[in-house]
């Protein structure tokens, strides 16, 4: 495992909220670091600015001060379609409640990502279908996401997730809609099918089931990074 | 994405359907309206209408004295000019009943302004004693005045039947079809000196004078000579229908009422498909600012939005223009209410309805411009 390539580097990192009285500092200056190769997952109570640093870090939300360097590029100085060109190309999303398309079936909704990125419609699903056989799926290819499960359509996010091979994937909360069962399927699917040499996974999780699988917990509080804990070492403190 | 939302679907088909559907019906009856305005002048098809010079349009008879055609006939680059009489006069039908109908007196000599198109008997039969030519708005109009329980549809009145105008007798000789017009009277044709008998006197008479300009010359130019006659004015016949269609759109009501409901048809469309889209857009922000989270570019999205309100926008507009088409050739069937669709209604109600679509689209891609893909982990 490469651990010394940096895939994710923040320094300084300040989000603010409203403006005068009723501005809310979520990000305080967040220092963060995160490496190819492995799962890193951010826990911390709610309100502590999880879900901000995941924008910011993933290029969907602009810091208000600091730098954020994801595998080199400056975030923060990326213009807006240079930025949404990046994520395209670069990041993967899994989200809590799976963004599927509703009217699309599956393989065209794990498709997306590579037709964003200019493959041909043929090479897309080709593609989609791979994945989505690989993760259990190849029976229901024509299936809409109203037909399948909880964690079926989490499968789906994960297929369409890494669809594109990107060297960063973004998971939010991927197990709080699914029982315990499909959580732990899932996070097994995803450690299987995600971490790779070349590939940072950022879990942001409230689930303390699957703290096992991360490689290192960053915990969270007040805005900042308040200690970064190797796995097996972590306890939930929130 | 607007596909899957069935009752989305088809509440914006049907708004798009709707307002097509009025405005293209209405204005459709209208131009039919405006069409039935200038039915005289194309029935009689002169190519010079020389007429009083307080005359605005075809309806509308200043009468002038008989010397005008002479006069018409001296000026230089005219072929031909004859005398025309048209009025509205009653009649007397065969089983007693009155009727109102348009007197046409036709130069005797040549018949020019004669029946576009006979439908039994011959329009020379004109020069017969008392012979007058009907068209088959009267008979309509006579078996209409005839319907009893034995004969629920009612009498045909036929070549060889009499009636009345101005107690002199009228002998029918031929049937025709004649355009049927704004004033809603049968045309019968007759001979201008019997038109002069059926009429009661006055000292003027002429209604108006036909002429027709020598191949060399342009209409316009010959016009403009005759207009230098004292108290005359002159039109070519294109300038007539148009100064008639504009007198009626100046001086009555009915581009405002039918203008009101195609106002109406496209309020109704901007509403019902401004709100449906919106709330469409509104409901599946998640899924775009995902999208857009996952790299899609505002304008792809535009595109996606554009394209889905396109489809329902041209789907409408076809099922609108569609359901206009089968009632006008209904409405043609019977012969009212008038209906003429021209090539630009349906180009304006194209048009109306690729602006409802930028719109209603636009309104709700202000909404995905604004959102920050952010919003997917919130």
């Amino acid at each position: 495992m490469s651990m010394q390539t940096v895939a994710v580097r923040t320094s300084g990192v300040v989000k603010t909220f409203g403006e005068g009285e009723s501005a809310v500092q979520a990000l305080r200056g967040v220092d963060f670091d995160a490496h190819c190769g492995e799962m890193l997952m951010v826990v911390g109570p709610s309100g502590c600015g999880k879900t901000t640093f995941l924008s910011v870090v993933c290029g969907t939300m602009r810091a208000d001060e600091g730098s954020v360097e994801v595998f080199g590029t400056d975030l923060i100085h990326l213009s807006a379609g240079k930025l949404t060109a990046f994520r395209g190309k670069n990041v993967g999303f899994i989200f809590q409640q799976f963004n599927l398309i509703p009217t699309w079936n599956i393989v065209e909704n794990a498709s997306v990502p590579l037709l964003l990125n200019g493959a041909s419609k043929r090479d897309a699903e080709a593609e989609a279908t791979r994945l989505l056989t690989e993760v259990g799926l190849g029976k229901r290819l024509r299936a809409f996401p109203r037909e399948l499960s909880g964690g079926q359509q989490q499968r789906v996010a994960i297929a369409r997730a890494l669809v594109h091979q990107p060297r960063l994937l973004i998971c939010d909360e991927p197990t709080a809609s699914l029982d315990a069962a499909s959580g732990r399927k899932v996070m097994e699917l995803l450690k299987a099918s995600a971490c790779r040499p070349d590939r940072c996974v950022i879990v942001v999780t409230h689930d303390s089931r699957i703290f096992p699988f991360a490689d290192r917990i960053v915990e969270m509080g007040d805005g900042v990074v308040k200690g970064v804990h190797n796995a097996g070492e972590y306890h939930v403190s929130f | 994405m607007l596909y899957g939302d069935v009752a989305k679907f088809i509440m914006l088909i049907g708004g798009l359907t709707v307002c097509s559907l009025l405005m293209t019906q209405q204005l459709g009856v209208f131009c039919g309206l405006m069409q039935w305005t200038t039915a005289t002048i194309r029935n009689v098809d002169a190519p010079i209408w020389v007429c009083d010079a307080k005359v605005e349009q075809v309806s509308e008879i200043v009468a002038m004295r008989d010397i005008e055609v002479n006069r018409v006939r001296s000026i230089e680059g005219v072929e031909w000019a004859v005398p025309l009489y048209w009025g509205i006069i009653q009649a007397r039908l065969p089983n007693g009943a009155f009727q109102q109908i348009q007197l046409t007196g036709l130069d005797s000599a040549t018949l020019i302004g004669r029946p576009p198109r006979m439908t039994s008997g011959n329009v020379e039969d004109l020069r017969l004693p008392n012979a007058v030519v009907v068209d088959q708005l009267m008979l309509k109009k006579y078996a209409s005045k005839t319907v009893s329980p034995q004969r629920p549809e009612g009498v045909t009145l036929k070549v060889g039947d009499v009636f009345e105008i101005n107690d002199k007798e009228a002998r029918v000789v031929g049937i025709c079809y004649a355009e049927q017009s704004f004033m809603g009277q049968p045309y019968i044709y007759t001979t201008y000196e019997r038109a002069m008998e059926y009429v009661p006197q006055q000292r003027k008479m002429l209604s108006f004078v036909l002429a027709k300009p020598r191949d060399d010359i342009a209409a316009a130019e010959v016009v403009a000579r005759i207009k230098k006659i004292p108290s005359v004015t002159a039109f070519t016949k294109e300038d007539f229908q148009e100064q008639t269609m504009n007198w009626y759109i100046k001086y009555t009501g009915i581009p405002i009422s039918f203008g009101s409901v195609v106002v109406l048809g496209i309020i109704v469309g901007i509403a019902i498909s401004g709100q449906t889209f919106y709330l469409f857009v509104h409901e599946n922000l998640r899924h775009l600012a995902a999208l857009k989270a996952m790299g899609a570019s505002n304008a792809l999205l535009a595109e996606m939005v554009f394209l889905q309100a396109f489809s329902v926008g041209i789907t409408g507009y076809g099922l609108g223009t569609g359901l206009t088409s089968i009632m006008g050739r209904r409405f043609m069937a019977l012969g009212e209410p008038p209906f003429y669709l021209p090539w630009q209604v349906l180009a304006f109600a194209g048009a109306v309805i690729v602006f409802i679509c930028l719109f209603a689209s636009g309104i709700g891609l202000l909404k995905v411009f604004r959102a920050e893909p952010a919003i997917v982990f919130r």
